[in-house]
Order: structure tokens, then C-alpha cells, then sequence
């Protein structure tokens, strides 16, 4: 599948391809460390991690060029620094600091940097869905030939917004690319408590969009149905809906325990981990090598580090910014 | 020129789709289901592109407006009988009012949402809401409640000139009061509170229809003797609290008027914080005239028994009156 000729498929040469696989890693050292700072007590509230679904974050936003727009919801730690966003602001936003991007206002769950396109995320399943709608409209109409990406997971696709903006969205052909993360759970309960529907992407159908379902743990594979999609929306064609089969390592927030997952379950999808698959699959190209990815991921891991220790040594968000940032 | 209201709203829509090429209307029911729905075809004719027609999907196109406000257009997007509001609750009360603050001042939402409160005649309880409190309650919203052609027309401009969500909102009952247009287009800037009718003795603060209702009533009382001063905030978020203050300093007597329900209505704002900030000042206690606290019945005899009238005003203001405090 390394072939230079399908959109989106993974770089041939070794500088690309060690990018990607390099972004991956960061976002999970940044998770894994926000877990580590959860357990010590030093973050707090809410936090919702995406560790085991960095492909489709990064196979994503990887395709994406200045002027267009990401919107995020609960579990988005990874969609913000796929965009390219400051590790450090955003670890000190989640840790409620003064330095963060929202200077502690958004914390982890509305964790934005507008500055790299990623205008918005909700804490609300679904919420997001229809913002993108506008995002996509504005360019439509502007004819930026910019593209709009809605992020959220299973949980979203049974509700009304999910539906209202599938259909508003092949209506006005805006734009818009649906990623669904179905990583198999909407917070505790498995898809199949709440809906008789095996594949949220043949929802697309009833509305015209054309869809697909891959392995979101393959970066190629996501990688590939979102180069398609993007290409279509820049074209003027409209929307399209591409739905990722994935899974959270960890549970739904963290202090979840998830006894509704099985032990074998989670032990088949950490077999299919996305990072070691992808260096498995760049290490068999001749890409890059077991030496280079190591290498890669220790890097990630210092910067990772480093903010954490910029983020501790930095001061809270302080109480008179209370009134600030809205109109009253 | 003497015009109706809702000749001032056309003329104010016409005026900032025409100064202002961001400006889309996205609704079609600015009118309402009344004789002046012409007026929304006229504005279709002179402006191609710029009135879009949504699905009947609340949350779906309130959400797109919102979206394509962050993305730079100024979207004003018509939810019709403010009853509906409650479809699209979840983008405006908990999108559009938080997203400015909730990403410390990165993302902005420059949206108006239009709706049509109140009791129209045989709405019954579903379609004739006065959702104003409930939208007051939501930090992030400003909210601008005319009565006249010249409010309605100079505060559209206000409202897409702002750079956060504002909620426009007018009663149906109004569109065909006349009233005087300047020749020149102006801007009714917000949180500035007109004083409709100058009077010594009390002071009623009225809000939307119930400002034309108060301005009645405040004639038959001048032929009693009695001068009520009648004070319309216009804009009920920002609030114009210095004016109601003053109005009270000098008459030292209040009646407040709104269609909102009595418990925690508009009304009830605006009288606590008359007796927080000029209870010295108070001669008599002040009262509420305000919509029962029931939902709103179907047949005419209950609708006029449920909401307030010309009647119920002056005969607050009797009370007030006869009240004999000392001052001071």
C-alpha cells in the first residue's frame, strides 16, 4: 500500500513517513503523561483519554493545510496536537494553569487552539457536529476551498444532531468530513445497547454520503479514506463520512476501572496498537528502523517531559480572571 | 417617516445585508406567519445567496450559524416562534454562549438568533413562549428585546456588529405598531435604555409589547393625574441598570412589566435589583406585573386572563400609588 499514486497514502520517503510515526508518539507520551499527573493529583475534573486511537487523529489532521477547521469534543487531546498544536499550553490547559491555551478556562475537555485550526470542542456527544456544519459553509461560500472535520465517536451517532447535520450537510454539499471514532463503546455501554445499527457509516447512505469504514488503528488505511473525502469536499463535491474502528486502552474517563470491557478484548486490540503496527509496517518498507523509531520516541518523550516540568513550575489560573473573556 | 415594526426590521435586515457582505440570514420566518412575510421574499429578490432556507432542524442550523460565525461570516439565523429555541437550546445556551470563554477569548461567535416570543393568540402552550429569563440566566448571551420600528431597526445593526452571540427577540404582536423611522440609518448601541414617556410620579419598566401595553395604560393614567415615567431597557442583556435606578431615585414608586412568567422573570430581575440598589429611594413596595405562572392556555378568555394587560397595569400602578412610605 506504500504507493505514491493513492491520495493520502504513506510517505516513501523516510523524513515523511518518521514524521508521521514520530506525531503518534507524541500524542501518546502527552496521554500517558496527563495520566501520570491524574494519578498524582496534580490534573483534575474530567479527563477523557484516546490512548490506542492516535491513527485516526493523526492520519486525519496529517492531510490538512491552513484554512481549514477541526472540531473536537471530550476526547481531544489528540485531535489538538495532530493540528500541530503547543504541547505545553495544552498540558497546561488540561492541568489548569495559567499558561494554557483557554489560560485554565477550558481545561481538558474544551481544549482549543484556534490558532492551528482547531477552532472548537464540545463537552457535549455531538455537539460539535453541526459547528463544523458552518465551518464548512463559510468556506463554501467564501470559496477558500477550505475543509471542515467533525471528530467525535459512536456515542454521537444515535443522536438527533448526528442527523440534522448529515442531512443539512448533503443538502448544501458543504465541505464537511464526518469522522466517527468508533472505538466500540458510548461511555460505558457497548454500541450494540444502543443501537441495532452494526456500522454508523451506513447512516451516511440514507443521506446521500458517500462512506467508508476502515481500520482506524491502520494510519495508512485512515489515512487513505480521509485524502479521498478531503479531496472531494476541496473539489466542491461535498461531504463524506468516514467511519474508524478503533478502541480506547483506557477507560471511559480516567478512574473508569471499565470492568464492562473483558480482558480478552483489550488484550486483542493492544495487539493491535497503532504505533507498534505503523513502525512494524515503516521497519518492513525499509522506512525506518527499529533504531530510528526508538530514537523518534524518546524525543517525544523529552518534549513531553519538559512541558510537563514548564506546566508544574508554572502558576494557576488566577481568580480575577473570572470576568474576563465574556461580554456581561 | 412613520413606518410599522416590522417595516423597521426589514429596513435594519436590509441595511446590514447590504453594508455588510458577511451578513446571511439563514430562516425564512422572520415575519412570522404574518401579512409581512413579504418582506422576507423581497429581501430574497434584492439579495441572491444571502437567505437560505434550513430544514425544520433547530439544533442542526443553529449550530451551522454558530459555526460559520467562528469561521467569519455574520450569520443571522431566524429559530421562528421562540418556543423553538428549546430544538436548538443545546448550540445556543451551551455553544454559543460558552465558546468565547470556554477557549479564553480564542474563538469567537459573532451569531444573532432571531426569534418571536410571546402570546399571539391561540398559540396555547406551545408556541408562546417568552423564553427572555431563561436566555438572561445564560452568562454569554446578550439579548436584545425592541418595541419599536427605530429600536428594532438601529439595534440589527448593534447585533451583527457585535462580536458575540446575541439573542433578537420580538413579539409578533408588535409588527404592526406604527411608529417613526429617522431617514438615516443608525446603530442603537446595547445596555442604552430609552425612556419612552417622561412622568414624576412612578415608574414603570417595560420590556417588548409590554412597553406599548405600559405607554397606553400611562395615558390613562395622565388623565387621572397620575404622570408615569416608562423606562424600556431595550436590551436586556446588557442590562441599562443605571437608568432604572435614576428613574426610581426620582419617582421613588415601581412597577415592573414583562411577559416572561412572574417567578424569576425579567421582571424579577429588574425588581431585586431596584431593592438592592435604591431600596431608599422606594416609596411603596414594588410589584410585579407578569404572565401566571402557568403554561399558556388555548382559549381567549383564559390567554387574556393568563398575561398582562392595560388593565393589570394601571391597576399596579393604582397600588403603588396609594402606598405611603415616607422616603427616606
Amino acid at each position: 500500500m506504500l504507493d505514491a499514486e493513492t491520495p493520502g497514502a504513506l510517505p516513501r520517503d523516510p523524513a515523511g513517513a518518521l514524521a508521521l510515526l514520530e506525531r503518534m508518539q507524541l500524542l501518546r507520551a502527552f496521554e500517558e503523561k496527563v495520566a501520570e499527573l491524574y494519578a498524582s493529583g496534580q490534573v483534575a475534573g474530567l479527563v477523557h483519554l484516546a490512548i490506542g486511537q492516535e491513527a485516526t487523529a493523526v492520519g486525519v489532521c496529517g492531510l490538512l493545510r491552513p484554512g481549514d477547521t477541526v472540531y473536537g469534543g471530550h476526547r481531544s487531546h489528540g485531535h489538538a496536537l495532530a493540528t500541530g498544536a503547543d504541547p505545553e499550553r495544552l498540558l497546561a490547559e488540561i492541568a489548569g494553569r495559567v499558561s494554557g491555551y483557554a489560560r485554565g478556562k477550558g481545561g481538558s475537555m474544551h481544549l482549543v487552539a484556534a490558532d492551528t485550526g482547531f477552532v472548537t470542542a464540545t463537552g457535549v456527544v455531538a455537539g460539535n457536529i453541526s459547528l463544523a456544519l458552518g465551518g464548512a459553509f463559510a468556506a463554501q461560500l467564501r470559496g477558500t476551498g477550505g475543509v471542515a472535520v467533525a471528530f467525535f465517536g459512536d456515542g454521537a451517532g444515535q443522536s438527533g444532531q448526528f442527523h440534522e447535520s448529515l442531512n443539512l450537510a448533503a443538502l448544501w454539499r458543504l465541505p464537511v468530513l464526518f469522522v466517527c471514532e468508533n472505538n466500540g463503546y458510548a461511555e460505558f455501554s457497548p454500541l450494540s445497547a444502543h443501537t441495532g445499527v452494526e456500522r454508523l457509516a451506513t447512516h451516511a447512505a440514507t443521506y446521500g454520503i458517500p462512506a467508508v469504514t476502515v481500520d482506524g488503528n491502520d494510519l495508512g488505511a485512515v489515512r487513505e479514506a480521509a485524502a479521498v473525502a478531503i479531496q472531494r469536499a476541496r473539489r466542491g463535491e461535498g461531504p463524506s463520512f468516514v467511519e474508524c474502528l478503533t478502541y480506547r486502552l483506557r477507560g471511559h474517563y480516567e478512574g473508569d476501572p471499565a470492568k464492562y470491557r473483558d480482558r480478552a478484548e483489550l488484550a486483542a486490540w493492544r495487539a493491535k496498537d497503532p504505533i507498534e503496527r505503523l513502525a512494524g509496517r515503516l521497519a518492513d518498507a525499509g522506512l525506518v528502523d527499529a533504531e530510528a523509531a526508538a530514537d523518534a520516541n524518546r524525543r517525544a518523550r523529552a518534549i513531553i517531559a519538559a512541558a510537563a516540568d514548564a506546566v508544574l513550575a508554572s502558576g494557576p489560573a488566577p481568580a480575577g480572571d473570572l470576568t474576563t473573556d465574556v461580554t456581561a | 417617516m412613520t413606518a410599522v415594526y416590522a417595516d423597521g426590521m426589514a429596513l435594519g435586515l436590509r441595511e446590514v445585508l447590504a453594508e455588510d457582505p458577511r451578513v446571511y440570514l439563514m430562516g425564512q420566518y422572520f415575519f412570522g406567519l404574518t401579512r409581512h412575510r413579504r418582506l422576507t421574499v423581497e429581501l430574497m429578490r434584492d439579495f441572491p445567496g444571502r437567505v437560505w432556507n434550513p430544514p425544520i432542524a433547530e439544533v442542526g442550523y443553529a449550530g451551522t450559524g454558530i459555526g460559520a460565525a467562528i469561521s467569519g461570516l455574520r450569520p443571522i439565523v431566524d429559530i421562528a416562534t421562540a418556543s423553538f429555541i428549546f430544538q436548538a437550546w443545546p448550540q445556543v445556551v451551551n455553544e454559543a454562549a460558552n465558546i468565547r470563554y470556554m477557549t479564553g477569548g480564542q474563538t469567537g461567535v459573532p451569531v444573532v438568533f432571531h426569534i418571536t416570543h410571546g402570546i399571539r393568540g391561540g398559540g396555547a402552550s406551545q408556541h408562546s413562549h417568552s423564553p427572555q429569563a431563561m436566555l438572561m440566566n445564560t452568562p454569554g448571551l446578550q439579548i436584545i428585546s425592541p418595541s419599536t420600528a427605530r429600536d428594532v431597526r438601529g439595534l440589527i445593526r448593534a447585533a451583527v456588529q457585535s462580536d458575540d452571540p446575541v439573542v433578537w427577540i420580538d413579539h409578533v404582536k408588535l409588527f404592526d405598531i406604527e411608529g417613526e423611522l429617522p431617514d438615516a440609518p443608525e446603530t442603537i448601541p446595547m445596555g442604552v435604555a430609552d425612556i419612552k414617556r417622561r412622568g414624576t410620579d412612578l415608574t414603570i419598566v417595560a420590556t417588548s409589547l409590554q412597553v406599548q401595553r405600559s405607554l397606553v395604560a400611562a395615558e390613562r393614567l395622565a388623565a387621572e393625574g397620575i404622570q408615569a415615567e416608562v423606562v424600556d431597557p431595550r436590551t436586556l442583556v446588557p442590562l441599562d441598570r443605571a437608568t432604572i435606578l435614576q428613574s426610581v431615585g426620582r419617582t421613588g414608586r415601581l412597577v415592573v412589566v414583562d411577559e416572561c412568567h412572574r417567578s424569576c422573570g425579567v421582571g424579577a430581575e429588574i425588581a431585586a435589583t431596584v431593592a438592592e440598589d435604591a431600596f431608599d429611594a422606594l416609596r411603596a413596595p414594588i410589584i410585579r406585573v407578569a404572565t401566571e405562572d402557568v403554561p399558556i392556555p388555548f382559549s381567549r378568555t383564559m390567554e387574556e386572563a393568563v398575561q398582562p394587560t392595560v388593565e393589570k397595569i394601571i391597576a399596579a400602578a393604582h397600588a403603588v400609588m396609594e402606598a405611603r412610605r415616607p422616603r427616606g
